[in-house]
């Protein structure tokens, strides 16, 4: 069982490898998509399918499609790819790579000086998020219904079309 | 859990350094929002496994709120990135060096 938990979880680093470092925005898309659905199975093996689901139908299948659409309504073309194979030359991943894996390096050094701590429970029943969301947590989820209103709010009024008689003001 | 909580938490900040060169190196808006889509994907999977090595619901619950976040954030994100690219008709975050007054 800890081997589909490691393969998956190479899957989910290749994937994301490759999804910063292609020319083509669809391309790059896949494989986001790639990324996310190893990480739901990561999140199977640990004991949390929920989340596991959660994460297929919201971020894979709502984000993920947004992000579609948008690169289709920006219809970027072939030359987009010859601009990106111009900007990401060799020597412009050098800096931020060194410095991002220095950072990486200080993490895992600071995880393994701990004590391995030792394994307690499997699956987290499905139950127990539902009293947790009714219970303690009900107040963050009143909180995340207004964040989402507001972020309904203000996509709706930043993609609305301006007024043909407004053209000279400001909105 | 059948790994160790830090082999978790290592493949989540590999995931988290991967999404971070993701938005330093790219200069197209899409790809600077999708690495920062992976990055809170890894701090989500933080959660989830410390929420399964304790035998808990929180850590699910707070992966769940992270989740809402994302999506309220991705929604406005995306609205801003076609109003940039219907003033400047361009997805280059290094055009945009002006502010109107």
């Amino acid at each position: 069982m800890s081997t589909l938990f490691y393969l998956s979880s190479i899957v989910a680093v290749f994937a994301t490898t490759m999804m910063i470092t292609r020319l083509n925005p669809v391309h790059a898309l896949l494989y986001l998509v790639v990324s996310f659905l190893s990480v739901a199975l990561m999140f199977f093996t640990v004991g949390a399918p929920f989340i596991a689901a959660l994460e297929v139908i919201v971020y894979a299948g709502a984000i993920i499609v947004l992000f579609i659409f948008v690169m289709m309504l920006v219809n970027l073309g072939p030359e987009s790819a010859k601009q990106e194979r111009q900007w990401l030359n060799g020597s412009i991943w050098i800096g931020p790579s060194i410095l991002s894996l220095i950072l990486l390096i200080e993490l895992i050094v600071m995880i393994n000086q701990h004590q391995a701590l030792a394994p307690k429970g499997e699956i987290v029943p499905i139950k127990e998020i539902g009293i947790m969301l009714f219970g303690p947590y009900m107040l963050g989820v009143e909180l995340a219904a207004m964040l989402l209103l507001a972020g309904l709010v203000g996509a709706y009024h930043l993609g609305k079309p301006e007024e043909p008689n407004k053209a000279g003001e400001e909105s | 859990m059948i790994v160790p909580l830090d082999h978790v938490i290592i493949v989540a900040g590999i995931i988290f350094i991967m999404g971070l060169i993701g938005v330093l190196v790219r200069r197209n808006i899409l790809f600077i929002l999708m690495s920062v889509e992976v990055m809170l994907n890894a701090a989500g999977i933080v959660f989830v496994a410390a929420s399964s090595h304790w035998g808990e619901a929180d850590g699910q619950v707070m992966f769940l709120f992270i989740l809402v976040m994302t999506a309220a954030e991705v929604a406005v994100g995306l609205a801003l990135v076609l109003l940039m690219f219907k003033r400047y008709a361009t997805l280059d975050v290094d055009r945009i060096q002006e502010m109107k007054g």
